[in-house]
């Protein structure tokens, strides 16, 4: 199953669910949807993953594309990771910029 | 703006396709899929095999039309491929006919000499599928990265302490405590214990593509597998090891590479690479088919003049380093790993290779050595050969070098362990050794840094096998011993192997000591190898080079029970740092140009001011001036070192130190530790100002302050 997600801004939040796998396939559409946000007033991006079974390469580069072009100044919420997920966004440094949780608080 | 060239021109078979750009070569992704560019100067024709990521079978052959090529490169662009899940080669057309050089094979799936990732082998030790068609894997490769403002480092060559290590072995064992042990991401848990012991600079050996299951076998001593642990034998050029990334059975090992170098920057750790440019895992004529002697193998070896493989490297055949497509294909290479992963540098395997022309006849001004010394993108790196090879060629003072090469000293190594070990007749090769060789490099305008200084590496014992095994124990290689160096000027110290005798562990950790000590206060760069520090041994195997186990493994364990030494290592890399008379960049001029009333460096025995140069002779000192500290641009301590390597204790008298100023001990390795050496500025005064007492087989640092 490819990745499904969905993507929603409110008073400059915005939360993106995506389940599945986030790779080539869904990858680019996902781009795509964050793209519309571009020069908007975002404070605050939250990746709800509970359900993301896997992140490709190009998965991953969606959230630096995310973080380099979106939310430039926001903070970027990874919430709900699966163990394997979040041990790829470990050791490939997202880490660094993610703020990666379990649960998250409005 | 739409560009016209991103849309397909012809159809094959359901693929949409268009001619390719025949540069860059490799598969480069472009907008709407995937340009598949490769050159073969002798063949006839080529086909893309696709698969699936994994699959035995492939999906797709599409043969190169005509139009689609240009000069002797095939180049062609395939639409709509998913390239994270695709995996591609080659089939290439040609004459076999290896009295004229050329091995081409129609039923040969052939990988990209230009991959920018590999699969096949993606998880380290897990065996392969021997059936498959198509074993070391090329994939198309992300090659954008989030590098956060991060830039080599471009730490001054002299200011480098190199610490060489072996990515699975630093980690692997359990002791490490890493989450994913022996692997990039290991390396990035580790980075504290590196700030800790304070090295500025890894050299990583070879991380490229390769087979740990070139010439696997069971060992017939131990009965376990024997692996290509080391990795001298490239598969491919371009691609990082997948197995050494715990991400990479999920085709991000090339990311988690860039994380970990970009972490260690952070740190302020430069990254050196261990190239092996010298020959490649295709072996002999008896050797497999894996890239470049199906795609051309008159371009890419050496070969004699009926055909076979010239053998320089001892491994079976001998990259055409100064064919000038192989020439090309090097630097491309090096640009490479140098722009997109922020490398600082490379050290060459076997380089003198790198300088013999095409019939294996080494040249005065190598171009390819030429090249890699002045290219820009190369700038900023350093380049450090390993000075020799093993077809009998020795350059080690006279590698050609522009002024850019650095060299593996390996007369440092081995004046050094004889000293250490009492040989006679060495206090001459010391005072060269410790002044950074002006004997091999002053005469031809060359720095000191351009002597990478080490008394141990991965070739050979450990610091502690080097003390504690007069000969080399490589049984478990199954050899039956013969494999590994026969002149490594090793000493025991009176028994062979592990021992319980209190007085040959303390002597053994002594002379650790004193190697260390030699090592850091010597000009020019000094290179430890990863474990040394901590006294880790391989049991006497000298050449643990197939060894994936605990005889390679870092027992980190050992930090904690040999706490002393490793605290010993901190404080003298502590001290290299704190004083830039250690350092100098320009040789020595033997005299007082900065009218400190001292030479920049003078030499001394047990009398002050006097060398005794005899054969029985085993004691020297030197003092080295403050005030001359890099060249006389910065003001330092003034710095007595006193080496004794007889087995009896001597008296050094003691020159003066600066009017005003006291000598105060900062090491004595004859000591019990803690009192063996001191905090940089917390130094003990010495009680007699005229002599310093030497223990035997000892070394004493004094600074004056």
């Amino acid at each position: 199953m490819s990745a499904e997600y969905r993507v929603e801004l409110h008073d400059r939040i915005v939360k993106i669910t995506v389940k599945g796998k986030l790779d080539t396939t869904s990858a680019p559409g996902l781009s795509e949807e964050l793209k519309k946000l571009q020069g908007r007033e975002i404070d605050r991006m939250v990746f709800f993953v509970h359900d993301l079974e896997y992140i490709s390469s190009a998965g991953l580069r969606v959230i630096i594309f995310a973080k380099q072009k979106v939310g430039v100044n926001a903070d970027i919420y990874f919430i709900g990771a699966q163990e394997s997920v979040l041990d790829v966004v470990k050791m490939t440094g997202l880490s660094n910029f993610l703020i990666c949780k379990d649960t998250y608080k409005e | 703006m739409i560009r016209i060239d991103s849309y397909p021109t012809h159809t094959y078979k359901g693929f949409k396709l268009r001619p390719g750009k025949p540069l860059p070569f490799g598969a480069t992704i472009v907008p709407g899929g995937v340009n598949f560019s490769i050159y073969s100067s002798h063949a006839t024709g080529c086909e893309l095999v696709l698969f699936k990521k994994h699959d035995p079978k492939p999906f797709a052959r599409i043969p190169f039309r005509d139009d689609f090529k240009i000069g002797n490169v095939y180049a062609m662009v395939v639409f709509d491929l998913d390239y994270e899940n695709v995996e591609y080669g080659y089939v290439m057309d040609g004459p076999f006919d290896p009295a004229q050089g050329h091995r081409f094979d129609k039923t040969k799936i052939l990988m990209d000499p230009f991959a920018k990732a590999i699969g096949g082998r993606d998880e380290w030790g897990k065996e392969p599928d021997w059936n498959d068609i198509y074993q070391h894997r090329a994939r198309v490769a992300f090659d954008d990265f989030d590098w956060e403002g991060d830039h080599p480092l471009e730490i001054p060559f002299e200011d480098l302490i190199v610490y060489e290590m072996h990515i699975r072995s630093f980690t692997c064992h359990e002791s490490s405590k890493v989450e994913h042990r022996g692997t990039f991401a290991g390396i990035v848990e580790k980075i504290p214990y590196l700030r800790d012991l304070g090295v500025n600079c890894i050299e990583l050996m070879p991380i490229h593509a390769f087979d740990e299951f070139e010439q696997s076998r069971i060992s017939p001593v131990t009965g376990k597998r024997l692996m290509n642990y080391w990795g001298y034998s490239n598969v491919g050029f371009f691609a990082p090891k997948a197995g050494y990334a715990a991400t990479g059975k999920f085709g991000m090992e090339m990311d988690e590479l860039k994380n970990m170098i970009r972490e260690l920057h952070k740190n302020g750790i430069e990254v050196l690479l261990d190239v092996v440019f010298n020959h490649t895992a295709e072996g002999n004529e008896m050797g497999p088919y894996i890239s470049y002697r199906g795609i051309d193998n008159h371009t890419y070896y050496m070969l004699t003049s009926d055909g076979y493989y010239f053998n320089f490297s001892g491994c079976g055949n001998t990259l055409n380093c100064n064919n000038p497509i192989v020439r090309n294909m090097i630097l491309e290479c090096l640009r490479y790993w140098a722009s997109e992963y922020h490398i600082d540098g490379f050290r060459f395997d076997l380089a003198s290779i790198l300088g013999r022309d095409q019939n294996g006849a080494p040249m005065n001004n190598p171009p390819l050595l030429e090249s890699l010394a002045f290219d820009p993108v190369l700038g900023k790196c350093k380049l450090i050969a390993e000075a020799w090879d093993a077809g009998g060629l020795y350059q080690v003072g006279s590698f050609p070098n522009w002024g850019r090469w650095a060299e593996w000293n390996g007369k440092f190594r081995d004046d050094i362990r004889r000293f250490i070990k009492g040989d006679p007749g060495l206090v001459g090769a010391v005072i060269q050794r410790v002044e950074g060789s002006p004997d091999l490099y002053r005469w031809q305008g060359r720095s000191t840094s351009s002597s990478i200084n080490f008394i141990t590496c991965h070739d050979g014992f450990t610091l502690m096998d080097l003390v504690s095994y007069d000969g080399k124990h490589n049984e478990a290689n199954g050899e039956d011993n013969r494999d590994g160096s026969n002149d490594a000027d090793s000493w025991n110290c009176g028994w062979e192997g592990p021992t319980e005798d209190s007085g040959t562990n303390f002597l053994r950790m002594k002379q650790i000591k004193n190697a260390l000590t030699i090592l850091m206060i010597s000009q020019g760069i000094p290179m430890v190898l990863s474990g040394d520090e901590i006294g880790n041994t391989q049991l006497g195997n000298n050449n643990a080079y197939c060894q994936d186990n605990e005889i390679s493994w870092l027992d980190w364990s050992l930090v904690e029970h040999n706490s002393d030494l490793f605290n010993f290592f901190k404080k003298m890399i502590a001290f290299r740092h704190a004083h830039p008379v250690l350092r100098s960049r320009e040789h020595f001029r033997n005299t007082d140009y900065v009218g400190s009333g001292y030479p920049d460096i003078s030499w001394h025995g047990t009398r002050a001011w006097y060398v005794d140069f005899s054969e029985q002779s085993r004691c020297i000192a030197c003092l080295l001036c403050g005030k001359h500290a890099k060249s006389g641009t910065c003001d330092d301590n003034t710095i007595y070192v006193a080496m004794n390597m007889h087995w009896e204790m001597h008296g050094f008298e003691l020159p003066s130190p600066p009017p005003g100023e006291r000598w105060h001990v900062f090491a004595n390795t004859d000591v019990v530790p803690p009192q063996d050496i001191w905090d940089v500025g917390s130094e003990q005064p010495l009680d007699n100002e005229y002599e310093v007492l030497v223990g035997p087989r000892s070394v004493v640092v004094l600074v004056a302050k």
